[in-house]
């Protein structure tokens, strides 16, 4: 018996629908023969992101100032923060760099990730501090990046900071100094 | 540990896009060829089969999770054990030693390894955003994370401490586009010059399109056997199979971030990094040279991983002088650039001689025009098969692809396979295969070799 308070088909909307019609063989056999249906799946995430034990380096750029870390066992300093020493596993603790560094490589991006398509060419640089053992992972502005050039790496750069801090790495970027 | 027999493998067509297939039935696309092969039934086979191993690289593609159950189901070999294995680039590589180590061990006798990547998914910016979220997502990717970009770091600082030029990077390019020539399962079938090489567009300078990858869609699969293993699959076969046994295995790390690769002293390195071939005076003289002018290892410019992993699996293999005991390596050139880098951790030449390395002629293939003038004759054939620049990139399944071309280069059977023997290397009796993930994070390295 049935009851009419519960539906037994969803109801059918224009919405969603993209395509009416779609030729089907009379021979299952034909079948073998027959093109993908291919769709369309849309997919987006907002990710709650922590930055956990690292977080006083963003807390850092968004005061002005940059942070690397030292181990407390070996002395190993890292230009790129992270509390447990790679060089040993001892702890770190935090230091404030030097604003100041040189190019150690470089490279103009044409293309990228689709995120950063919009801000093509852009020029990634790794940075070198005097005194520090590892490298730091920037922008470079100031540059013109339709002249690339060998003669950029060892060229000294000195930190800039947002003033509108986004509480990301790149709220710091480096200018030749 | 156990002998370890590389029996049979398979590859399917690798293309921009596969619609025609989902990830399963490319797979068994891959599977049916390599039990074709041995002139066995998928039924006779999966009694043989004990287990598997499963690669695919990044579940963003595929948008599914669990993607390896749901091949292990398509191809009939449930309720049989299974497991993923994940680690980037690399991750066909340790597939391919996670299935050695099951039959090693003697956890299984014969085991498939199988590995896949679809691709064409996304739109190919996406695609390079899914690829980069390989890479720290606090400090490296929202700086502008991109894959060539890093590459591209790591060789202008190549170029800057060893003076290694674009136009020796672009032989790179030109010698794999052009075997691939002569490669049907090849993505890219492109008879090119240095002169197109550098007049591509710019990726990531000094990179240019021809000088990296691209992405694709396919499948690859190998399938590993015990003594005991073999003798069973050679029974339901009703013959004799040519061998070929996996001698030695070797891995290496290395941080994430590259920003965070240290910089090793002189005695540190022949401590931990050197290889027997670079032991006697005039390396050792060579190297110190490069230190005292400043050269640091492994910097941003050399993969200690690569190093680590061939340093291993030569060991265990007992290579000592890999250039003259290696006779082909099917290596990952996801860049012109990483070849040469790759050239150096393998001990192929010296670091800081990769560059010169490409353009020698060393690493080309016999008889084959290139359109170059090389001044040595080839001695190590290096991607023979055109690599992943010219056969494309599905990541999961790469390092299984260069298994199965390893496989039939020392089965001697490149000709059945390709339909021409222009790629067969004559003689070949022991060869290398190499993974790699990230920015050198993980790297694998196999050696293969006939046994009469
Ligand atoms: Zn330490």
């Amino acid at each position: 018996m049935e009851n009419h308070d519960i539906p037994t088909r969803p109801e059918e909307t224009l919405d969603g629908t993209v395509v009416f019609n779609v030729p089907f063989p009379k021979d299952l056999k034909d079948l073998a023969g027959m093109a993908p249906v291919i769709v369309k799946q849309p997919y987006h995430i907002d990710y709650i992101h922590s930055y956990g034990q690292d977080s006083p380096f963003f807390a850092g750029l968004a005061n002005r100032r940059l942070l690397g870390s030292r181990c407390t066992a070996c002395g190993h300093t890292f230009g790129t923060p992270r509390m447990s020493c790679m060089a040993c596993g001892g702890d770190c603790e935090w230091v404030e760099l030097p604003q100041e560094g040189r190019v150690h490589t470089f490279t103009v991006c044409h293309f990228g990730s689709e995120e950063f398509l919009p801000e093509c060419p852009y020029v990634l640089a790794l940075v070198e501090f005097e005194g520090v053992d590892t490298l730091f992972l920037t922008r470079l502005l100031g540059v013109d990046p339709a002249r690339p050039s060998l003669d950029w790496i060892g060229m000294k750069v000195r930190a800039k900071f947002r003033r509108l801090s986004r509480f990301k790495p790149t709220d710091v970027w480096f200018v030749p100094a | 540990m156990r002998p370890v027999y590389a029996v049979t493998g398979g590859v399917s067509k690798f293309a921009k896009a596969r619609p025609d297939r989902t990830f399963q039935a490319l797979v068994k696309e891959a599977y049916d060829y390599a039990l074709k092969d041995i002139g066995l039934e998928p039924r006779q086979a999966n009694d043989l089969v004990d287990g598997t191993v499963g690669s695919y690289f990044s579940d963003h593609f595929q948008r599914q999770l669990m993607s390896a159950i749901m091949v292990q189901d398509y191809l009939g070999l449930v309720p049989k054990p299974g497991h993923r294995v994940e680690g980037g680039g690399a991750t066909g590589g340790l597939c391919f030693q996670e299935a050695w180590k099951a039959v090693a061990g003697g956890d299984m006798d014969v085991c498939l390894a199988y590995g896949f990547e679809t691709m064409s998914h996304v739109q190919t910016w996406k695609g390079n955003e899914f690829i980069a979220l390989a890479s720290d997502v606090s400090f490296d990717y929202p700086v502008g994370g991109f894959y060539s970009g890093y590459y591209a770091m790591m060789v202008t600082r190549h170029m800057k401490e060893f003076g290694t030029t674009v136009e020796q990077m672009a032989h790179v390019s030109v010698k794999n586009h052009i075997n691939a020539i002569y490669n049907p399962y090849a993505q890219k079938h492109l008879r090119i010059t240095i002169r197109d090489v550098r007049e591509a567009p710019v990726v990531a300078w000094p990179l240019t399109r021809l000088d990296i990858c691209t992405m694709s869609d396919g499948a690859a699969c190998a399938i590993l056997a015990s003594e005991e293993g073999l003798a069973r699959i050679e029974k339901a076969a009703g013959r004799s199979l040519p061998k070929v046994r996996v001698t030695g295995i070797g891995r290496g790390t290395d941080a994430m971030r590259m920003a965070d690769r240290p910089h090793q002293s002189f005695e540190d390195f022949y401590r931990y990094n050197a290889l027997p071939n670079e032991q006697d005076a005039d390396s050792r003289a060579y190297y110190k040279d490069l230190w005292d002018r400043g050269f640091r290892y492994p910097g941003v410019h050399s993969f200690r991983a690569g190093r680590m992993a061939s340093r291993q699996a030569y060991q265990r293999a007992e290579v000592t002088d890999p250039l003259n005991q290696i006779d082909f390596v099917e290596l990952h050139d996801a860049y012109t650039s990483s070849e040469i880098q790759t050239y150096e951790d393998m001990g192929l030449c010296r670091y800081g001689e990769g560059g010169r390395f490409a353009e020698s002629g060393l690493a080309f293939m016999p008889g084959i025009e290139y359109g170059l003038d090389l001044p040595q004759r080839p001695k190590c054939s290096v991607n023979p098969s055109g690599g992943l620049i010219a056969c494309g990139h599905p990541v999961g399944a790469s390092g299984l692809m260069q298994a199965v071309f390893a496989i039939w280069q020392l089965q001697g059977a490149i000709g059945r396979h390709f339909g021409n023997d222009r790629l067969q290397v004559r003689g070949a009796r022991r060869g290398a295969i190499h993974s790699h993930a990230g920015t050198g994070t993980y790297v694998t390295v196999s050696i293969l070799e006939k046994e009469d």
